[in-house]
């Protein structure tokens, strides 16, 4: 197979109840490739983003993960195809009465994987995203910019080769973006294909110094490719 | 079945990513409970209304007695006449006389030990033992009535038929009554396990995003599930043993006295939890099945 995409839409449309959002949509991200999707509040990034992970089923056309049509997945095989890929959701949602630590853990859980190992493992993921004093505190208790962090070691913890971040900077100062955008960059270069929603434009142009990033633009109902502008 | 046996064998990963909910466990519990006390009651009914179906069955199946009651120097003649129709009669088996001493045993209960029994003058008592099918009682009865006018033939089914349709009917109905107390243990523990799923709906959500099979997340409810009832049962059992044990027994006392279990029939409550657990298991899992469908 000759260089086959990580993720690949093919003519997607989306609708809402009727209304469609976008359409026409079609890219590819090759392995590898670091991209950000923008556009203006409520264009589709998040509905792009799932999906890329089968949260959403398109209204028209043909997702390809893996090179695997999701359409023809069941729910467990989209199971399973998620522990592929790590994602940050935009609302990085936890389980409130578990740790930090145990909500990181829960991908390793949940596919029966080696818990005790992945555990063993934990301080070094913690201190990478600069959370190691908080891993026995529970969600609630997280700052915002601690929250996306925390979603990003559970997203990485089984070394997944896609990583979807879906305005990981939401609501955090800009220190704390520029902290996190280096986290993806460092993941990029360790060959990890990552698309990351942001409608921070600053941010962007920021990573465009130290990274190779392309720019998908939504907007108008369908997405292209950003020019130099940026 | 292999769902069954993980979950015997321990995993308890899945169920503490799920928060304790409180009413449901005690739900479920109280119910299993209650409902395993009632099923030991009514299995100790159906069992003892069959075994006295199948008792009463037997011996109006098998015996009769015919019953001659005459002037004293007309009676023996009769009862050597009624002797020989019997014998001649097919579907009758051995006959037999009582004696004086047996006869006054049949009266003890009524009229004490003391009775001189030779002073009364008592019907002759004779016992028939039919063999298969019996005989044809109209034709038998109407040649007594000719030969022998102070005999009356009695097979006892005229009493105790009603008595076997009786207990067979209450053997019947607890049948029914069980069947009804597993549909409706089976129902509660669903609507407990869909009221659980339905409070950690965010819970299960977070469990899909990260990559959770169907099966993980409805394991993460069926043991939980499964050992409430196992123990709630357990303990219903016990105290429906204890109430059981508890019922007055009363000699000849018919059905009443014969309430409870009697060898082999003890491992009927005794599988009550293990049944009431494994009804659980497949309530959770359905109840677990159709919330996940409907979630997409
Ligand atoms: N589940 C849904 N049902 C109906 N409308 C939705 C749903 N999810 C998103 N939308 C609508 O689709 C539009 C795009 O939403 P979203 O994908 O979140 O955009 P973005 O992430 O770019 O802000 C919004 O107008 C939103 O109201
Ligand atoms: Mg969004």
């Amino acid at each position: 197979m000759a260089d086959p995409s990580a993720i690949a839409l093919n003519s997607v449309a989306v609708s809402y109840s009727g209304r469609t959002l976008f359409r026409d949509v079609s890219l590819q991200l090759a392995p590898g490739s670091f991209h950000f999707l923008t556009g203006p509040s409520g264009a589709g990034k998040t509905s792009l983003m799932k999906l890329c992970y089968g949260e959403l089923s398109p209204s028209e056309g043909r997702i390809t993960v893996f090179d695997q049509d999701t359409s023809q997945m069941d729910r467990n095989a989209i199971a399973r195809l998620r522990r592929r890929i790590g994602v940050v959701h935009q609302d990085c949602r936890f389980i409130d009465h578990l740790s930090v630590a145990e909500n990181v853990l829960l991908p390793v859980t949940v596919s029966q994987g080696n818990v005790e190992a992945a555990r063993a493992d934990m301080a070094d993921l913690m201190s990478w995203v600069g959370l190691n004093a908080l891993t026995n505190h529970r969600p609630p208790e997280l700052s915002g910019g601690e929250r996306q962090r925390a979603a990003l070691a559970r997203a990485v913890i089984l070394s997944p080769d896609i990583i979807l971040a879906d305005e990981p900077t939401g609501n955090v100062d800009w220190e704390m973006s520029l902290k996190i955008l280096g986290l993806l960059i460092e993941l990029n270069r360790l060959g990890k294909t990552v698309l990351c929603a942001t409608h921070d434009m600053s941010l962007i142009r920021q990573a465009k110094t130290r990274v190779s990033a392309r720019v998908l633009r939504l907007g108008n109902g369908t997405v292209e490719l950003a020019g130099a502008e940026l | 079945m292999s769902a069954l046996l993980a979950l015997v064998k321990g995993d308890t990963s899945a169920e503490s990513v799920v928060p304790r909910t409180g009413f449901t466990a005690i739900l479920t519990i109280a119910c299993a409970a209650a409902m395993a006390f009632l099923a030991v009651f009514v299995l100790a009914l159906a069992l003892s209304a069959g075994r006295q179906a199948a008792d009463w069955e037997a011996s109006l199946a098998d015996t009769a007695t015919v019953r001659i009651s005459a002037p004293a120097e007309m009676a023996d003649v009769q009862a050597d006449t009624v002797e020989t129709i019997l014998s001649q009669t097919p579907g009758i088996g051995a006959t037999r006389r009582l004696t004086d001493d047996e006869q006054a045993l049949l009266l003890q209960p009524w009229f004490g030990s003391d009775l001189p029994v030779e002073s009364l003058r008592l019907p002759i008592l004779i016992d028939v033992t039919l063999t298969e099918g019996g005989p044809d009682v109209i034709g038998l009865r109407q040649r007594l009535s000719a030969e022998a006018p102070g005999a009356v033939y009695d097979d006892h089914g005229r009493w105790r038929a009603p008595m076997v349709d009786a207990a067979r009917g209450l053997r019947t109905l607890s049948l029914i009554a069980l069947i009804l107390i597993a549909t409706v243990t089976g129902v509660t523990v669903a609507l407990a396990a869909s009221a659980a799923i339905s409070a950690n709906g965010q819970v299960i959500d977070v469990l899909r995003l990260v990559g959770a099979e169907d099966r993980y997340i409805s394991r993460a409810f069926t043991r939980r599930f499964t050992l409430r009832t196992l123990a709630g049962a357990a303990v219903g059992v016990v105290f429906g043993l204890i109430a059981v044990a508890l019922i007055p027994t009363v000699a000849g006392g018919g059905l009443a006295s014969a309430v409870g279990f009697r060898g082999a029939e003890w491992i009927w409550p005794a599988l009550v939890p293990f049944v009431a657990a494994v009804l659980a298991f497949a309530a959770t899992r359905a109840a677990a099945a159709r919330r996940l469908n409907e979630a997409g």
